[in-house]
């Protein structure tokens, strides 16, 4: 073969620990493994935030051209169950932390807790979803062709005030809420299509935690799913204000 | 860029950082901090400040998207490659806002 | 064989010479070793075998298309079925043959050779790619079986939405799930390049061709996922009337235009810069100089990448956009010429002196400077808004795109595919008859499209099956240019084929070429590298090359 390819240089960086049964061939040590699976999954991460760039770009325009049929429907949405939620979510993202942490300190039964705890608060998370989409299907506010705006044109006379609690809209406006619907049921449901596919990875990651896979140092699927997990908990940090908190402060 | 010896991991490049293992309690700082923004912007949608409210509605999202990538996310430890990184997926994300608004905003002044 | 001064191939005694045992095609055989294979070189080869097959597929639509104009009248198939066969043709052609043509197969074959590495990062996720590949072109074939598509490749809403019968929904998904398949290819590019160097491989001495697939895998990876979007908004406006982009319902049209625009200009130089990339390498081999400006042509490759993101609104001129934004839109698509020129000058400069030689792989890359620079300065006429309006959706857009993409693209492809056809197969193709498919393939292909651009220029509408016959003997040219280029095209599947048997065994550098992939056996074994490399000079140095040649004559001889 050829003379002057060849490998001159010493292993010194490789003396410290055995290499784990993990390393796959084609890399020359763990840490090159571990940051090219890092890397790989932040790009797979930008396709996602290119994926969602689109909804959020055509919720946007909507939402400064409909601007008083975003406001009534977002109005419709229940900011109890929202808040809820995003504290649910953010409290699956801090114990999907811990227990990318727990991974990394080899405490094996601490990471097989987190783990699960994750998945708990992820399906209570899609279960107050759950509430909050029935809500929508009893108010007739699926778009399509049962789609209902009598309640935007005529809203609801107030008990207190005696005015209607919402600003009535045209028609013509009336009709553009199926945007704002259509925009929500997309986004969050395309946001609970990635908790959902989340989830299924969770149990397939609790299967192989209890197993011990990832208490000898090989944290890269845990720390890896951390990063995914992590990013459909931001998608829904600016879903809430977005969709839910547009303009709270009524007769202004 | 022009190191010359062998470094299979990179060790003596832009593109290289150490493991770095982020302690619980700075989850659990971070974590209480998400709490807080959350009731905040709650509760800011609840005052009328005009145009100020999605600016700032938007803003406490950045923030909080910010501290989780930095923090649950560990890009603060990490190389300057996936720093570039984000940021460019954030960036294109702009470009595809912004440039698309410049059809939108000037198709009609004033009354989009 | 020795090498006489009119040539730099330089095989190994045919009477002695054998295939090295031991290489990557033949470490394991049946039919699930490679089904089931990790090997990026299998990988490729699985991705060759499919897009040659999808590309005649196009090429056969085509075809059928150039015949119906052969005559005004609308005589060969009726309209509803020629909207089909452009349509068909279009989406084949884009997203089976040309986004994947060159990555997935010399990209994934070469790659990680030419930067030192044993395979690319993700091997499995490779294997997925080609996978999503098949899908999407099963689903394809799918949407043909049942009676096609004719909403044209873009998808066009709201006909694709509301107004046709045709299986769009089917082809939505195909390209959706082939969409996944170039996201992966370019992710696992470019963690291999970031990730994966021999030691010694800078950036800056990496292989132009690498730099080339790594600004388009940017390309892949952040344009893509906006056209899934796009696509899945558009299966559910056609399925349960979402309303997004339905003017009835609030929607905006132009909305879908530019989601759809914003992946799929990108999208065109996904398929040109590693044509582009393909270019540097064969230039700088049969021209035995280090291709000149190298830096600049680096640089040129990811300008031209980080540019494509701020043009897309120039296929949207006629469209009812607002006119400040398309002169926004028209000064920008300008400045993309100038990353495409500081290239083609490039070429020019590295052959300026060279000592070139006219290997077949040669032939197709003069074919592509030609080609492409008459493709890219029409582009730049129809980036100027007032000519636009006179040219936009006709034949004169027609004749653009198909000298950049069959012009430039296909050329870079076969060039490509038979430059590096010793590699992969370790055997030569025929020499003569190749020449003379290259040169036929060139006659060819001016022949079909230069007469389209007059035809345009003269006001013939794109997608049309009938036209006045004063436009018939520019078509008739055209149709009988398209006879020609078929059969240039199908000489090659014939001799390749051929010489996996009976052509000459190659050596492991036939052209003298300076790159990493021509310093190991051909083909290469299936971890590429006995030891890993060490990378201690600059890309295409041939003195390099000549020192090291010098010292295995003396130590060996």
């Amino acid at each position: 073969m050829d003379n002057t390819i060849v490998a001159t240089h010493d292993t010194h960086a490789e003396e410290h620990h055995h290499s784990l049964p993990q390393l796959r061939h084609h890399f020359e040590t763990e840490e090159q493994q571990r940051e090219a699976g890092t890397f790989g999954m932040w790009l797979f991460l930008l396709t996602e935030i290119m994926f969602f760039g689109g909804l959020f770009f055509a919720y946007l325009l909507y939402r400064n051209w409909y601007n008083p049929a975003f406001v009534a429907a977002s109005n419709q949405l229940s900011i109890p169950m929202g808040t809820v939620n995003t504290a649910i979510l953010i409290t699956s993202g801090f114990f999907m932390a811990l227990a990318v942490w727990a991974a990394e300190v080899r405490k094996q039964s601490l990471l097989v807790m987190f783990l699960i705890l994750t998945t708990v608060f992820g399906c209570a998370f899609l279960g107050v979803k759950y509430f909050e989409y029935k809500e929508k299907w009893e108010k007739h506010h699926i778009p399509g062709a049962s789609f209902d705006v009598s309640e935007f044109i005529n809203p609801p006379v107030s008990a207190k005030t005696g005015k209607p609690i919402e600003e009535p809209l045209s028609p013509d406006m009336a009709r553009k809420t199926q945007i704002f619907f259509v925009l929500y049921f997309a986004m969050t449901g395309m946001h609970a299509l990635h908790m959902i596919i989340g989830i299924v990875l969770l149990f397939w990651l609790i299967a192989r935690a209890r197993k011990g896979d990832f208490s000898s140092g090989y944290v890269a699927p845990i720390e890896n799913f951390g990063l995914y997990w992590h990013f459909v908990d931001i998608v829904w940090i600016f879903l809430f204000p977005l969709l839910y908190l547009i303009n709270r402060h009524p007769g202004t | 860029m022009s190191s010359e010896y062998h470094d299979p991991a990179n060790v003596n490049n832009p593109e290289h950082a150490d493991h770095h293992i982020v302690q619980p309690g700075t989850y659990i700082a971070v974590y209480i901090t998400l709490l807080v923004f959350t009731g905040i912007t709650v509760g800011a949608a609840f005052i009328d400040l005009h145009i100020l409210n999605p600016i700032i509605a938007v803003g406490i999202a950045c923030f909080k998207a910010v501290i989780v990538m930095l923090f649950f996310m560990h890009v603060i430890y990490q190389s300057k490659l996936i720093k570039l990184t984000v940021s460019a997926g954030f960036f294109t994300f702009l470009i595809l806002i912004a440039m698309t608004l410049t059809d939108y905003i000037s198709r009609a002044w004033g009354r989009w | 064989m020795s090498a006489t001064s009119s040539t730099i191939v330089n095989l190994p005694d045919q009477r002695t010479a054998t295939i090295p045992k031991k290489n990557y095609i033949t470490a394991e055989h049946g039919l699930l070793s490679w089904v089931l294979t990790g090997d990026h070189k299998r990988i490729a080869m699985l991705y060759l075998i499919s897009i040659t097959f999808f590309f005649f597929i196009g090429g056969a639509f085509a075809g059928l298309i150039r015949l119906e104009l052969l005559t005004p009248q609308p005589d060969l198939v009726a309209s509803d079925t020629y909207n089909k066969l452009f349509s068909m043709h279009g989406i084949v052609m884009v997203f089976l043959f040309l986004v994947p043509s060159v990555p997935a197969t010399l990209g994934n074959f070469l790659i990680p050779i030419m930067i030192g590495a044993k395979d690319l990062a993700f091997p499995k996720i490779n294997l997925l790619s080609w996978y999503l590949y098949l899908v999407g072109g099963v689903l394809t074939l799918g949407a043909l079986v049942m009676g096609g598509v004719d909403t044209g490749w873009t998808f066009t809403t709201p006909l694709s939405t509301h107004y046709l019968n045709t299986h769009v929904i089917t082809a939505g998904l195909a390209i959706f799930v082939a969409g996944f398949s170039s996201i992966f290819t370019g992710l696992n590019f470019i963690v291999t390049i970031h990730r994966m160097r021999a030691p010694g491989m800078t950036w800056f001495r990496m292989p132009l061709f690498v730099w080339a697939n790594y600004a388009a895998s940017i390309l892949m990876v952040l344009g893509t996922p906006v056209l899934a979007i796009t696509l899945v908004l558009v299966v559910l406006e056609r399925t349960i009337h979402i309303g997004v982009f339905d003017p009835q319902l609030g929607g905006d049209p132009l909305l879908f235009q530019h989601l759809f625009w914003f992946y799929s200009h990108p999208a065109v130089y996904i398929m040109i810069l590693p044509g582009m990339g393909v270019m540097s390498e064969v230039i700088s081999t049969f021209s035995r100089k280090r291709v000149f400006g190298y830096t600049a042509v680096a640089f040129s490759s990811v300008a031209i990448a980080v540019f494509g993101f701020f043009v897309w609104e120039h296929h949207m001129f006629i469209m009812g956009v607002s006119n400040y934004s398309a002169l926004v839109f028209s000064l920008l698509t300008m400045l993309v010429a100038v990353p495409s020129a500081i290239k083609v000058f490039n070429w020019a400069f590295t052959l300026q002196k060279g000592s070139i030689t006219f290997e077949t792989p040669m032939l197709y890359a003069f074919a592509f400077i030609g080609l492409f620079t008459i493709g890219g300065l029409t582009g730049v006429f129809l980036a100027s808004l007032g000519l636009d309006i006179h040219l936009t959706e006709t034949y004169f857009i027609v004749a653009h795109f198909h000298y950049v993409m069959v012009g430039g693209m296909l050329m870079a492809f076969l060039g490509g595919v038979h430059f590096w056809w010793p590699k992969m197969t370790g055997r030569m193709y025929p020499e003569s008859i190749s020449k003379l498919s290259a040169i036929v393939s060139f006659i060819g292909f001016n022949l079909t499209f230069m007469p389209q651009f007059i035809l345009g220029y003269l006001g013939m509408p794109r997608r049309y099956h009938a036209y006045p016959a004063e436009y018939q003997v520019l078509n008739v040219l055209s149709t009988a240019g398209a006879t020609v280029l078929g059969v240039g095209f199908l000489m090659p599947l014939i001799y390749l084929a051929w010489s996996l048997k009976y052509g000459a065994i190659a050596g492991n550098n036939p052209w003298q070429a300076t790159g990493l992939e021509w310093q190991i056996q051909s083909p290469p074994l299936t971890e590429n590298f006995i030891e890993t490399p060490i990378m201690d000079h600059e890309a295409y140095d041939y003195e390099w090359l000549a020192h090291k040649t010098e010292q295995e004559v003396t130590t060996v001889g």
